[in-house]
């Protein structure tokens, strides 16, 4: 199946998505269900991630600014372009597109082989034979879902990630917490944190609408329903830093 | 009445289902016959709206099912249950959650009605004290009978039954044809059952559709069948290694 094929289901599996929930109480329970299974399941792991990537970013980046292999002498450099750096990063690339690859791996995954199972063990008919738009019915409360949480996670990951950066300004000694702050403060630009949102909806979306668009057209059995999983993953990560590239350009 | 127009399947270039003409009759227990692989189950997902056909109508009450608009499918759709090969329960909900789940989702029945409902049904099938147990806490026999109960939960005129013997022992599929013959008949609803077991045919098929390489084969009641046979030997061949 080529990619125009591909991009023209995915369409068509969107246009049914966004039909009026046919009850609504029952919808609204989805949704709580899935934002509690998409964010609080996933805090952990993205604080981890979080601070030990940010602790590590700040790490390599005073590290390349202080050898002797760069091309300007380090006694050249401030300290504080490290919090500088890190700042930027952070906000800018690692918070949205790190978290969301992690995300992919995590919730892309769960999502398309939950929906696949549903598929082939004809559960997904059978909301169809009761008269339920079953595309609507178990996609539309997870996309919602994650447009809803997955920014939240986004936001708390930016702040743990200059967190982890401060923590290991403070615990190696590389630098002091007020060269940190001082860099970090004087790189930031306030359409950093617009390019962080847009990333981050966009991001959400395409985590959530890949995976139950992969899972809902699983054809077979076990097997089939794992590679949905493993097929999700790989597109939703080719998409998401084709997107990066895109919105980097548009609005940067 | 259920009624199949010049009903044609492709599936890519294999030719599924060939210029299929045949009626239901309401009221009774219609039975689809022939031997696996020659085009029932797409023939009665085909009815049921789960494939769409290449050519040709199936009617309902007169109306071209495949020809109404999206909404005025589902509206049909909430008139026609299935008690799917596989069961097709919702394994992440109990039993009495999924016989709930069409009442909650279209009826506007507050809780202790559903329940009570929900407990007609379950008596209804002869199943109790397992409301609070999930599909994977149950035997095969007693999934097949959440799945007609909660095909049964809201009103519905038809009733679409796929092997629904499959996998059960013949003491139970006896167990389950009776079900499916009294509900029919208490009910006033119109069955549609599609197996190859002619045990079934013998205890409840009232109405007999034999398809035989994706075609109509042979339709009429169950006393015309022997008849038949004499005149018509894939039906006679079929009928004979079935015993």
């Amino acid at each position: 199946m080529n990619v125009f094929t591909e991009v023209g289901r995915y369409i068509l599996f969107m246009r049914y998505v966004f039909k009026r929930p046919e009850r609504g109480r029952v919808f609204w329970n989805m949704l709580v269900r899935e934002m509690n299974l998409i964010g609080i399941d996933s805090l952990v792991v993205v604080i981890l991630i979080a601070i030990i990537t940010g602790a590590v970013t700040t790490v390599q980046t005073a590290s390349q600014l202080t050898s002797d292999a760069g091309v300007l002498p380090p006694s050249l450099f401030p300290m504080s372009i490290v919090g500088s750096v890190v700042g930027s990063s952070s906000v800018l690339e690692i918070a949205p597109t790190i978290t969301c690859l992690v995300l992919a791996g995590k919730i892309g995954a769960n999502i398309a082989s939950e929906i696949g199972n549903m598929r082939v063990s004809e559960q997904i008919d059978a909301y169809e034979v009761m008269g339920i738009n079953s595309i609507g019915f178990v996609s539309f409360p997870k996309i919602l879902a994650g447009v809803i949480v997955i920014p939240m996670l986004i936001i708390v990951s930016t702040f743990l990630l200059i967190f982890g950066g401060l923590l290991a300004a403070k615990l190696t000694g590389i630098m002091t917490l007020d060269e940190f702050v001082t860099g970090l403060r004087s790189s930031f630009v306030p359409l950093y944190a617009r390019v962080l949102m847009v990333k981050s909806y966009v991001f959400s979306f395409i985590i959530t609408s890949l995976s139950c668009f992969q899972g809902y057209y699983t054809v077979g059995g076990a097997l089939e329903v794992g590679e949905a999983g493993t097929k999700a993953v790989t597109k939703i990560c080719v998409t998401i830093l084709l997107f990066d590239l895109i919105i980097a350009k548009l609005l940067l | 009445m259920i009624q199949l127009v010049d009903l044609n399947k492709y599936f890519e270039e294999k030719h599924v289902l060939k210029n299929i003409n045949a009626s239901f009759l309401p009221g009774v227990a219609n039975l689809v016959i022939g031997a696996s692989g020659g085009g029932k189950s797409v023939m009665v997902k085909t009815m049921v709206g789960l494939e769409k056909p290449t050519h040709g109508q199936v009617l309902f009450e007169g109306q071209d099912y495949h020809n109404l608009e999206y909404e005025e499918q589902q509206i049909l759709r909430r008139e026609i249950g299935m008690l799917f090969q596989g069961t097709a329960l919702f394994d992440s909900l109990t039993v009495e959650q999924n016989v709930e789940f069409p009442l909650l989702m279209f009826s506007n029945l507050s809780k202790e009605e559903r329940m009570d409902r929900v407990n007609l049904c379950l008596s209804r099938v002869n199943l109790v004290n397992a409301n609070k147990k999930t599909p994977a806490e149950i035997s095969g026999g007693m999934k097949k009978r959440v799945g007609i109960a909660r095909a049964i939960a809201l009103n519905i005129k038809y009733l679409f039954c796929d092997e629904p013997n499959s996998g059960l022992d013949p003491l139970t599929s006896r167990v389950i044809d009776a079900l499916l013959h009294d509900i029919t008949k208490e009910f006033g609803i119109t069955t549609i059952i599609n197996s190859h077991d002619m045990k079934t045919v013998k205890d409840i098929g009232e109405h007999i559709v034999f398809v035989h390489q994706g075609q109509k084969w042979w339709e009429g009641s169950k006393d015309e069948l022997s008849n038949a046979q004499k005149s018509n030997p894939e039906l006679d061949a079929f009928v004979k290694a079935s015993f």
